[in-house]
């Protein structure tokens, strides 16, 4: 069997920017494939070649066995796509959009309202398919938009950046809802700037870069190219940093001393033994640590590895560490969240 | 370009679940209509809005700027099918703004990754727009009987000037469409906003061009406009008619068309290059 995305030395420029510069990907079907990379690789280009939205300058691109350029339509009756912007009527309610969509899929008028029904129901929206989608909340709006790329059970869907702008609690029911349509063999096309969301959702990942693929593997052999997990730790005194990384009782390279937040940063292999042994050794050697953290690289530490450069100026790096770490903290309620949510789908 | 899009316009078609493409097609074309219809049903004050502004203009120069302006006859009489012209001009605006808001919004995303017949999109904006027109026309003739417009004429001349003024609107329609396609940004509706008054008053809907400067008289007789509103004149009361302008109005928004249906439908199917 053929696989069901294949995307090959595709091509497409904006004016003088090449936004894909030789696109490969393969996506086996029935798999869930993550797309990572920073604003403006080349991510959404790619999803909007794909879905038919647009005409690449150069390469073949089939999805689901169906070329792109010359049979456009029969794609488009195959795919379903969660663009990064909610794809709803504003103006009308859950159910109206819903319906509306069914009937535009040549359902019918009856089966377009069973078929509303039933997606309402599975994404806990039937209390609300009355009300207007701009009353929505954020989680529910976009529930309400995978709902309807899901109205025919597409063979392949598209979701762009699913769950950015989405607080803990939105990206954590959106989560749970991909997670339930793996079983029923949909292939998945996800993409996404946080390397915690392909590694929750996708198989096998790619890592795109200036409209190239860079890197792709499972998320395991992503992390341990890019140095796996990290332990991050919050001295008290910053004067005893070079003292502690002293003491780290694992293979020191690759660590990252910060003065003014008083942290160092190390990468690890095994996490709760790292945990452990870190806690000790400083514990044994006096030095109190204010805070200690697990985390996962972020993106910006795994670009670092793959390309020797990062994906932000100096300036914004602050910034998306800050970010980085109110990740974690998301993701440890995200966890919590998406064992309820996943009781509603 | 326009073979691969045509191509893939009846492939589309094709495609739904092996049912006839004709009934196909409709059947989107419906779901888009009713689409705009729902709209209406959730913003009922707005389509108010856009009903009642018109008989505003009537009344507003029937009683209080207007007034003789160098007619020979009742101005009332010259007035009416003047501002039943521009109120079809001014629908240009409401078709911008719609077609801008849509593209503006993810869904246009949507509809064109989905199966649909294209430019579903378009012919749900066209019957939505057409019957707003045909709601505020019959608005606003009840308002120019009401305030004393006398027509001398026969219900096939009437149906005539209704159906030239509706002629006129769906050239308006086309122009509003591209013009939206071209530039889809929210600035442009701005822009519209402000030329729709200046374009619009260019005409003899309100004063007749004997009041004006002779050039500027000239530019106001080659606006579609002044053509549509002398022949309905023509054909309903006779005060400020002018004989064989009849054609004139038939013609001049069949050419407009002519430039803008085509140029609309390619910029939409183009969308993607």
């Amino acid at each position: 069997m053929t696989d069901a995305i294949v995307v090959e030395d595709v091509r497409k420029r904006y004016g003088e920017k090449a936004a894909l510069d030789g696109l490969n990907l393969r996506v086996g079907r029935g798999t869930v494939h993550g797309l990572l990379g920073p604003n403006g690789s080349g991510k959404t280009t790619a999803v909007r070649i794909l879905t038919t939205l647009l005409r690449p300058d150069a390469g073949r691109v089939q999805v689901a066995g169906c070329d792109v350029l010359r049979q456009a339509a029969r794609v488009r009756g195959r795919i379903g796509l969660l663009g990064q912007h909610a794809a709803l009527d504003e103006e009308l309610g859950g159910r109206q959009n819903l319906e509306m969509f069914g009937r535009l899929h040549h359902l019918g008028a009856r089966r377009a309202r069973v078929r509303a029904d039933e997606l309402l129901d599975r994404f806990g929206l039937t209390d609300t398919g009355g009300k207007q989608v701009k009353r929505y909340s954020g989680g529910m709006r976009r529930r309400l938009d995978l709902a309807a790329s899901l109205i025919t059970e597409p063979e392949v869907l598209f979701l762009d950046e699913p769950t950015t702008g989405l607080d803990p609690r939105g990206r954590a029911e959106v989560w749970a809802s991909v997670r339930s349509l793996v079983g029923g063999g949909t292939t998945v096309l996800l993409t996404t700037q946080y390397l915690e969301e392909a590694d929750q959702l996708a198989d096998r990942i790619s890592v795109v870069d200036r409209g190239r693929v860079i890197a792709d593997g499972t998320a395991d052999e992503l992390k341990a190219r890019t140095g796996g997990d990290r332990i991050d730790v919050v001295l008290r005194d910053s004067g005893r940093l070079g003292a502690a990384v002293a003491l780290l009782p694992f293979a020191a390279e690759n660590v990252s001393v910060d003065t003014d937040r008083r942290l160092f940063s190390a990468p690890v292999t095994n996490r709760m033994s790292a945990l452990t042994q870190v806690v000790r050794a400083l514990e044994a050697a006096g030095i109190e640590a204010e805070d200690i953290a697990l985390r996962r690289p972020t993106l910006d530490e795994v670009f670092l590895h793959l390309t020797g450069r990062s994906t932000e100026t100096a300036a914004q790096k602050a910034a998306a560490q800050e970010a980085a770490a109110q990740e974690t903290a998301a993701q440890q309620t995200a966890a919590q969240d998406a064992a309820r949510a996943g009781e509603v789908v | 370009m326009s073979t691969v899009s045509t191509a893939s316009t009846t492939d589309a078609v094709r495609e739904g679940d092996g049912g006839n493409s004709v009934v196909l097609a409709l059947s989107d074309f419906w779901t888009m209509t009713r689409r705009e219809l729902a709209h209406w049903g959730r913003q009922p004050v707005q389509v108010a809005v856009g009903v009642v502004f018109p008989v505003m203009i009537l009344l507003m120069f029937g009683y209080l700027i207007g007034g003789g302006r160098d007619v020979d006859g009742d101005y009332i009489d010259y007035l009416v099918p003047g501002t039943l012209a521009l109120t079809m001009a001014f629908g240009l605006e409401s078709t911008v703004i719609a077609v801008t808001r849509d593209l503006n919004k993810g869904v246009i995303d949507r509809f064109r990754s989905m199966p649909m017949a294209n430019g579903a999109v378009l012919v749900g904006r066209s019957a939505a727009d057409m019957l707003q027109s045909a709601l505020s026309l019959a608005v606003m003739i009840g308002a120019g009987y009401a305030i004393g417009w006398r027509t001398h004429t026969t219900a096939g001349g009437f149906l005539g000037a209704v159906g030239l003024l509706l002629l006129f609107r769906f050239a308006m329609l086309w122009i509003g469409i591209h013009l939206a396609l071209v530039a889809g940004k929210p600035e442009l509706v701005q822009a519209v906003q402000i030329l729709v008054w200046p374009v619009g008053f260019l005409s003899n809907a309100i004063a007749t061009p004997r009041s004006m400067p002779d050039w500027l008289g000239t530019v106001v007789q080659w606006n579609p406009l002044s053509r549509t509103a002398t022949a309905v004149r023509d054909l309903t009361s006779g005060v400020g008619g002018e004989p064989g302008h009849v054609w004139a109005a038939v013609l001049c928004p069949l050419a407009l068309l002519a430039v803008f249906f085509p140029l609309a439908l390619r910029r939409f199917t183009g969308l993607s290059h």
